[in-house]
């Protein structure tokens, strides 16, 4: 079952142009592209989440409901329910003034009718399911009281508390050193597993997106170039830009390696 | 926490100490003698000397200002040179002016630049918002004497319905009266106060609309509105705070030029007449009492603002 399919959008003048593609339900799609080619904003126009004042053509349909379009009465509907979000910046993206418990609860209040005690036990769970152990102790934190991986569980928290059937990750690892990196994908990867979600996984950095996804989509100035499953485009890119992409990975690796041996 | 309000409290206290000084050396500095100011030209050098040795004007500076700050430390203001009436008594009989004017319009303005500056934020994309925006600018470039004076002519002196100045003699033991005659007063502060209000309280919506934080809620099912209610107003509040004890402040200093549109007996009649018949005590004593509630003001407003943001109370 298709749940969401992109066809010819076009954001502002050409920041996105003529993007098209789908995500079938429990699918795994990667967008990925160097900063400033439009893959954030393609992420933004699938919640109908755009800047007021940008226009945007051609049409976004999640669960059916046009979110370009469609009254904001109905689109408030599917975000959260059809797709959440995590965001880049955990810090800014998480209300600096309200307790984390109180975050995560949010949510669960709206989706699943929880209250009282049994919205405690939902919270904890919810932390729990993201491997933040003392719970109580993060529940109650602020978020400027955590650090930059917590805080990224929080916000991973809080969308899975929705159950969407779509979780979109924007650069979810990009604002978070190596090895927290890596913590942070193993725990999405097992989570949209576990739960059959679905994932669009947004990244500049392809050695990050191969860890998750299997088909992936490349972006640049605004347009796919190239699609197609992330190992044989890693192996035989067929558009220069890919190319690009893939030996500056490798050049990375290799410099990392050398410094390893010195 | 405790450690900060124990700071926080040297520093009030230090800053009114501070503040003593400085007002008794400005009124030292002034041209003038109050005791020639008392007897007028006619006066011999005898008759001078004498009024300046009762007065205490004789003595030394630093022995005056010692005398003055601990009498002030027992919560004596002198005696005016003038009536020879206790200032302090003759203070606190103007407050039931002065305070129930500035509180009433601070609540007013509150209430109002509340809701139209969010409304100028949230609406920026339709006609009102930048209609409200456009009438808040113009607000703050209206003196706040000629808010009162277009407010007399209006609802006094056309439409006959308010009192245009004055305040019945027996206070607030006629309620229905001292309420009608603060009714003008509290108008003309609260619209000139909620003119600059609204703008501050747009600017903050408006960051807050921007936020990453807003967007996160809205991405996860919140509606524009419960997104701005939930997360949105409590963080817009946080810069506001801070705006609010400054306005406050403001406020009860501005009365003065309010206080003397409507001719009512509060502070600010109060230090006018003491400027202009030379009268130390009674000016000092206005003085000092303004500037504590400025400096009280502000120092509840620091509280207010680390109550509602759990990020400034941190430890450095």
């Amino acid at each position: 079952m298709t749940l969401l399919t992109v066809d010819g959008l076009t954001v502002g003048d050409s920041l996105v142009a003529d993007v098209s593609f789908t995500v079938t339900a429990g699918d795994r799609v990667g967008l990925i592209g160097e900063s400033g080619s439009g893959k954030s904003l393609t992420s933004l126009a699938i919640l109908g989440l755009l800047p007021p004042g940008l226009p945007a053509s051609g049409s976004v349909l999640l669960d059916g409901v046009d979110m370009l379009h469609a009254p904001e009465r109905r689109r408030t509907r599917v975000r959260g329910r059809v797709a959440a979000v995590v965001f880049q910046e955990p810090l800014t993206a998480l209300d600096p003034l309200m307790r984390v418990g109180r975050q995560i609860a949010e949510p669960l209040q709206r989706f699943q009718r929880l209250r009282g005690p049994a919205l405690r036990d939902a919270v904890h769970a919810a932390l729990d399911d993201v491997r933040l152990t003392d719970t109580s102790r993060i529940a109650r934190a602020y978020p400027h009281e955590l650090s930059g991986g917590q805080r990224q569980r929080v916000a991973i928290a809080m969308a899975l508390a929705c159950r969407p059937r779509l979780l979109v990750a924007d650069e979810p690892t990009t604002a978070l050193d190596v090895t927290v990196q890596a913590e942070i994908l193993d725990l999405l990867d097992r989570l949209v597993t576990e739960r059959g979600t679905a994932l669009l996984f947004i990244t500049h950095d392809l050695p990050v997106a191969a860890r998750v996804i299997r088909d992936t989509h490349v972006m640049r100035s605004g347009r796919i170039v190239e699609s197609g499953p992330i190992g044989s485009l890693i192996a035989a890119p067929a558009h220069d830009y890919t190319r690009t992409l893939v030996d500056s990975a490798r050049r990375f690796d290799a410099a990392l390696e050398r410094t390893g041996r010195d | 926490m405790i450690a900060y309000l124990l700071r926080r409290t040297a520093i009030l206290l230090g800053s009114l100490v501070l503040a003593a000084v400085v007002l008794f050396v400005l009124l030292r500095l002034l041209p003038g003698d109050p005791a020639n100011a008392l007897l007028g030209v006619g006066a011999t050098p005898e008759q001078i000397e004498a009024a300046r040795r009762e007065l205490g004007t004789d003595a030394p500076l630093a022995t005056q200002f010692l005398r003055w700050l601990a009498d002030v430390a027992t919560l004596d203001l002198g005696k005016s040179l003038v009536s020879s009436l206790p200032v302090g008594p003759e203070i606190v009989a103007r407050l039931p002016v002065t305070v129930p004017l500035t509180l009433s319009a601070f609540v007013v303005a509150v209430l109002v630049a509340v809701p139209v500056g969010v409304l100028a934020a949230t609406r920026a994309d339709r006609w009102y918002g930048p209609v409200l925006n456009a009438i808040a600018q113009l607000g703050i470039a209206v003196p706040a004497f000629w808010v009162g004076l277009l407010l007399i002519t209006v609802f006094a002196l056309r439409l006959r319905v308010l009192p245009a100045g004055g305040f019945p003699p027996d206070g607030w033991g006629d309620f229905g009266a001292a309420a009608q005659s603060l009714v003008l007063p509290v108008v003309t502060v609260a619209l000139v106060m909620s003119a600059s209000l609204i703008r501050y309280v747009r600017s903050a919506t408006l960051d807050v609309l921007g936020s990453d934080f807003l967007r996160t809620a809205r991405a996860l099912g919140a509606s524009p509105a419960q997104a701005l209610w939930r997360h949105g107003l409590r963080n817009a509040a946080v810069p506001v705070l801070a705006v609010l004890a400054m306005e406050l402040a403001t406020t009860f200093l501005g009365a003065v030029v309010v206080e003397s549109v409507f001719a009512l007996p509060g502070l600010g009649g109060l230090l006018t007449r003491g400027i202009s018949q030379h009268d130390y005590p009674v000016v000092q004593g206005v003085m000092l009492v303004s500037t504590a509630t400025v400096l009280v003001v502000g120092f509840l407003g620091d509280l207010a603002q680390r109550l509602a943001d759990p990020r400034l109370r941190v430890r450095p």
